[in-house]
């Protein structure tokens, strides 16, 4: 038996090298650097900059590519258009949940436990805070999980999907248990998160050991040969397909495997849900596209039902338990769970339209879901003697926030309007295009629920938008709130308020962006 | 001029943030700030209108190109401005009318401490509706559609301190998403069908389509006009939105934005054409809501409320004419021109009335006011005569042609549709009637302590002018068919045809059935005394009174089931997940050990939903395929 090394082009692989990279580098960096303030800083700067390097790397390969791509790693990895664009979202995204991670109240205190290692509640917890400790370990784990979603975008084999898949959802389990305050709340939602996500991981696996049984390849390709050699139905292919598809729709919060959303949201600091809940669903989306286009393309009619079931459980439960809730993240976790509904309905029926349309729809849905939880870190309840404490994520406490600031509320007003799928915001544009791809392929009476879905869904957005202006704040709370206005929050608030307006406004240059990403190299579609 | 037209929805919008952005120090300068917006508005829409009638008829359709909105891929998309006799006509009354109606709001609201706000939000409606009337894409049309109605709902609310006024708003906010989805299904399926969202592709490939096709775009429009207009069976808002201050019913709930539907109708003519049912079905709902309309404001006591009711109604005849085809199409948008001018009249003069009686709206409280406010009387007089249908004054030339071209058809569509016309004429006489008795004339039932007195010219200027163009623009526009004419490029020429009853017998009816309900409302609430307090009355007034129940229909086919849904899924959720939380809150008291337990139990229920669910996906997956 030989051995012959892979011959790799490491080119094309710069973008997530430069991340993986970097957050190698960061780790070293923990250990050589003693100052805590001094390291924040330095792993702010590593981050910004690789992240940066990362996103204008895949830009600068976007435009000196020639043809529809290239294959690497021996047909593991595809680099073309629609990954490319993909890396650049998800290293956007990742530029802005670095900020919100630095971000710290006046007082000096960030989003994360001082040590994570130690119980809640305990003595030594009380003596690291009082030292001034910083995990600032969350640099370098949520670099590793970029690049590991980078890599998801572009993967063209179960395997390599299945390594990717946890490069970047074992930094996240980590990251969600960090939380500063109510941490018992922050260890459930990471336990809850890292159980049923390892179930799932199980079950992908489960299937990718089904497909290669049936078809004798795990890479994507393969995997289309076989099944469209194969007469009829197989009911292993089948079976293993559905348990690929399942696996990764655990990752978008569909329903009925969205289970894990509303407590891993609310239970996690703020800055990684506001990571996670872009970058996650984006990340996850790209690998569903692109194996259900490049893998399943044959298999459209029966998965087609699949997809309907879904989607159409994912709008209907996640606008109507949504609208009940009365805590704000949690809420908007469910909203995430309505959104997982809205990405499927552009699957149904496979059309090549949601190979642009989706891009866009998750750009949207991120920046917007970035800027809510970044101005969420910005409300503070305040203790009667004057301190700041943690959020104020009861929906009654944002009664009368416009009074108290105007200009945090009205962006929180513009998201939210994004959300619901206003005209001229984000949202707006990023649904229109996403029906769109639907309707080419006859997913009609999956249009109507989510156009019913969304309609309904405007209540719970518009109903915070009013409890913001239209009420008054309740007496005797005149005190209780505080408007902690951190600058590097602040800078992704404007920043999201500015991507908001603009791909509602003039959305042409990034949706022909897309168009061109539209092109899978390795596709049956398109 | 025709280019710069865009600056019609600049100004105002940009007005309208400065106004919302500058904050208290543009409180002694915001008001004239608001009206100096739409007075401009109105002016560039004069400039642009002159130089339209300079124009050859043909030439009178101008594009403007703003930028390219949704570019490439299947569904190229740019953003731009159709200004064309219809478009124009509608820039002329709602930026005419909206000035006239920003100028009696600064005395209106001149003690309302949030005038500058209200004078944004104003601003901000004034530049939604033209940009719905201006757009060149059901898109754009689309942006404009939602802008009023954002602002409705801000307006309805102005005064949120009140419970009741907040439902209010929410409520019209709720019918009016379910006509929106009307629009967006509708913007589907042209996208599907006809293969474009701009006018000009729409109607191009609507000739193509087949009826189905075109019936279920017809349809879809239908809903949407319905939210909009208040129409049958979405027609519950409108009562409720009259907590807005009146100047807003005058300008949003009477005059302008409730006519959009009637103007998507109109403007989606092509589309129609081509689907006799849909347009059958815009006639009848028409006719049906102009009766309800007229039968709920017979028994209402709040003047407001009255004039909703009546507006209902009125748009009903548009709707009726719209869905008439070709010969209707100008007759609508008259009459829409006409009731513009003397619907935000007479709200006007009810303001006035409200404003001199300590903002009572009862008119069982009213009475013998003609003494109190001449002005108001003589304005509101002039609106009274014109919505009656009393030749000459405006209504009379705009809603006797509806009726003619409702008794045009074959069979038996004629006889219903032009009988529910002739019946809505003098039903509206005698509600209107008994509005205008009970408010002006009998004897004073005023509560104590009241000193009704006239307003000041700030108000009464305005309700001159309207009332002016409510005794005059519609023989102005109908003399040699002037508006017909102007609007044919638009709406076609009609052929025409003669009416299942001889022109003159048709006229002579519907003026002896006028004659006949001011008669009745006369010797009924005129010449006799009015009780301070509703008498006792039979079922159907008690309907009548409760808007025929609608609230309660809605609850029972709506709300209800919408409720029991929610709950049944909020009570399976929260048997999986909220109970984890509860659970938690709870366990943060006890020890860390019982909270292990608690988090170990749901993790494993959770990961037992994604098995089931797993399982039965495979299963139908496989046995679908099998």
């Amino acid at each position: 038996m030989s051995f012959t090394t892979p011959e790799i082009a490491w080119a094309p692989l710069a973008p997530v090298i430069i991340v993986l990279g970097a957050a190698a580098v960061a780790i070293l960096l923990e250990s050589f650097i003693r100052s805590a303030e001094t390291r924040r800083k330095v792993q702010l700067g590593v981050s910004l900059v690789a992240l940066i390097a990362a996103a204008g790397t895949a830009i600068a390969q976007w435009a000196a590519l020639e043809g529809a791509g290239t294959v690497v790693l021996d047909g593991m990895l595809t680099v073309d258009r629609q990954s490319l664009a993909w890396q650049v979202l998800i290293a956007v995204f990742g530029t802005l949940g670095a900020l919100l991670f630095a971000a710290r109240t006046r007082a000096g205190e960030e989003a994360f436990t001082p040590l994570g290692s130690v119980a809640p509640g305990s003595t030594e917890e009380t003596l690291a805070r009082r030292k001034g400790f910083q995990v600032t370990e969350v640099f370098p784990l949520a670099l590793f999980a970029v690049g590991g979603m980078m890599l998801f975008t572009s993967v063209t084999d179960l395997i390599f999907l299945f390594v990717a898949l946890e490069v970047f959802s074992l930094p996240l389990y980590i990251l969600v248990a960090l939380a500063r305050r109510r941490r018992f709340l922050s260890h459930e939602g990471a336990l809850k998160y890292f159980l049923l996500g390892a179930f799932s991981s199980a079950i992908l696996l489960f299937g990718a050991a089904f497909l290669y049984g049936a078809t004798g390849s795990t890479s994507y390709a393969g995997i289309a040969a076989g099944v469209s050699s194969v007469t009829g139905v197989d009911a292993m292919i089948l079976a293993g397909a559905v348990m690929v598809v399942v696996g990764l729709l655990f990752k978008i919060g569909a329903v009925p495997f969205h289970s894990w959303t509303p407590d891993a949201y609310q239970g996690a600091p703020t800055p990684v849900t506001a990571f996670m809940a872009a970058a996650t669903k984006a990340a996850a989306t790209a690998a569903l596209l692109r194996v259900a286009y490049e893998a399943f393309y044959g298999l459209e009619w029966e998965l087609n039902w699949l997809i309907w079931a879904v989607a159409i459980a994912s709008m209907v439960l996640g606008t109507v338990v949504a609208l009940v809730q009365t805590e704000l993240k949690r809420m908007l976790a469910y909203s995430s769970v309505a959104h997982a509904g809205f990405i499927l309905v552009a699957f149904a029926g496979f059309p090549d339209g949601a190979l642009s349309a989706l891009p866009f729809y998750l750009a949207s849905y991120g920046v917007a879901t970035l800027g809510a939880f970044a101005v969420i870190t910005q409300v503070r309840e305040k203790a009667e003697d004057g301190t700041v404490l943690g959020e104020a994520t009861r929906l009654g406490q944002w009664a009368g926030l416009g009074k108290r600031s105007p200009w945090l509320a009205g962006a929180m007003a513009l998201f939210l309007l994004s959300f619901a799928g206003i005209p001229l915001t984000a949202g707006f544009v990023g649904k229109f295009v996403a029906f769109a791809a639907a309707i080419s392929e006859g997913g009609w009476p999956l249009v109507l629920i989510a156009v019913i879905a969304s309609a309904a869904a405007a209540f719970f957005y518009v109903r915070l938008i009013v409890l913001m202006f239209l009420t008054d704040v309740p007496d005797g709370q005149e005190d209780a709130i505080e408007i902690d206005h951190s600058p590097l929050a602040r800078v992704v608030v404007i920043i999201a308020v500015a991507a908001v307006l603009l791909l509602g406004i003039v959305p042409g240059p990034v949706l022909a962006a897309f168009e061109n990403a539209g092109v899978l190299l390795l596709g049956a579609a398109g | 001029m025709l280019d710069l037209t865009w600056l019609l929805i600049a100004v105002p919008l940009a007005s309208s943030f400065v106004l919302l952005l500058a904050g208290k120090r543009a409180n002694p300068w915001g008001h004239w700030l608001g009206v100096a917006a739409s007075g401009t508005a109105f002016l560039v829409g004069l400039l642009a209108f002159i130089q339209m009638l300079g124009l050859d008829e043909h030439d009178r359709s101008h594009a403007v190109h703003l930028f390219s909105w949704i570019p490439g891929g299947e569904l190229n998309l740019d953003a731009g401005l159709l200004v064309d006799p219809l478009s124009m006509t509608f820039v002329l009354l709602v930026t005419f009318v909206g000035t006239l109606i920003h100028i009696y709001s600064v005395a209106y609201m001149e003690h309302d401490p949030d005038r500058r706000r209200f004078f944004a939000y104003l601003n901000l409606f004034v530049a939604a509706m033209l940009l719905l009337v201006l757009a060149d894409s059901y898109l754009l049309l689309f942006v404009g559609w939602e802008g009023v109605g954002l602002a409705s709902y801000l307006l309805i609310g102005f005064w949120n301190h009140k419970p009741e006024y907040a439902t209010a708003a929410n409520k019209a906010f709720v019918v009016n998403r379910v006509g929106d989805i009307g629009l967006i299904l509708a913007m589907g399926l042209m996208f599907a069908y006809l293969g474009g969202l701009d006018f000009q592709t729409v109607f191009a490939a609507a000739p193509e389509a087949t009826t189905a096709q075109l019936t279920a775009i017809g349809l879809m429009l239908l809903v949407a006009a319905c939210g909009k207009s208040a129409q049958f069976p979405l027609q519950s808002w409108l009562g409720d939105a009259m907590a807005g201050p009146t100047p807003v019913s005058a300008l949003i709930h009477a005059a302008t934005m409730v006519t959009a539907g009637v103007y998507l109708i109109v403007r989606s003519a092509p589309v129609f054409e081509g689907a006799p049912a849909a347009q059958t079905t815009v006639a009848a709902i028409g006719a049906f809501t102009l009766i309800l309309g007229a039968v709920i404001g017979m028994a209402k006591d709040d003047i407001k409320k009255a004039l909703a009711a009546s507006t209902m109604s009125q748009i009903g005849y548009m709707m009726l004419a719209a869905g008439l085809g070709p010969i209707g199409y100008a007759f609508a948008i008259f009459h829409l021109v006409t009731h513009g001018f003397f619907k935000a009249g007479m709200f006007l003069g009810a303001g006035s009335v409200m404003h001199g009686m300590s903002d009572q709206v009862d008119m069982r409280r009213f009475g013998a006011l003609r003494t109190a406010m001449v002005t108001t009387w003589v304005t509101f007089g002039l609106g009274w005569l014109a919505i009656l249908g009393v030749p000459p004054f405006s209504g009379f030339w705009s809603k006797d042609k509806i009726i003619e071209a409702a008794f045009v058809g074959e069979g038996a569509q004629p006889w219903i549709l032009g009988g529910a016309a002739l019946i809505g004429a003098g039903l509206t006489a005698f509600y209107m009637s008994r509005l205008f008795f009970m408010t002006f004339h009998g004897k004073a039932r005023w509560t104590d302590g009241q000193h009704p007195h006239e307003s000041p010219a700030l108000m009464t200027v305005p309700m001159i002018i309207l009332a002016v163009g409510s005794a005059f623009l519609g023989l102005f526009l109908a003399m040699g068919d002037r508006f017909s004419t102007w609007l044919e490029p638009v709406t076609g020429h009609a052929e025409h045809h003669e009416p299942v009853l001889p022109v003159p017998v048709i006229m002579v009816a519907t003026l002896l059935l006028v004659a006949a309900g001011a008669w009745f409302a006369w010797r009924k609430y005129g010449a006799a005394d009015v009780p301070e307090t509703a008498p006792a009355a039979s079922l159907a007034t008690i309907a009548a009174r409760n808007d025929m129940f609608q609230d309660s229909v809605n609850r029972g086919v709506f709300e209800r089931p919408g409720t029991h849904l929610t709950r049944t899924l909020v009570y399976a959720d929260a048997a999986l997940v909220d109970g984890a939380v509860d659970k938690t809150a709870h366990g943060f008291a006890r020890t860390g050990e019982s909270v292990r337990k608690t988090q170990n139990g749901q993790v494993r229920s959770y990961a037992l939903t994604m098995l089931v669910g797993l399982v039965i996906v495979i299963l139908v997956v496989v046995q679908g395929g099998l």
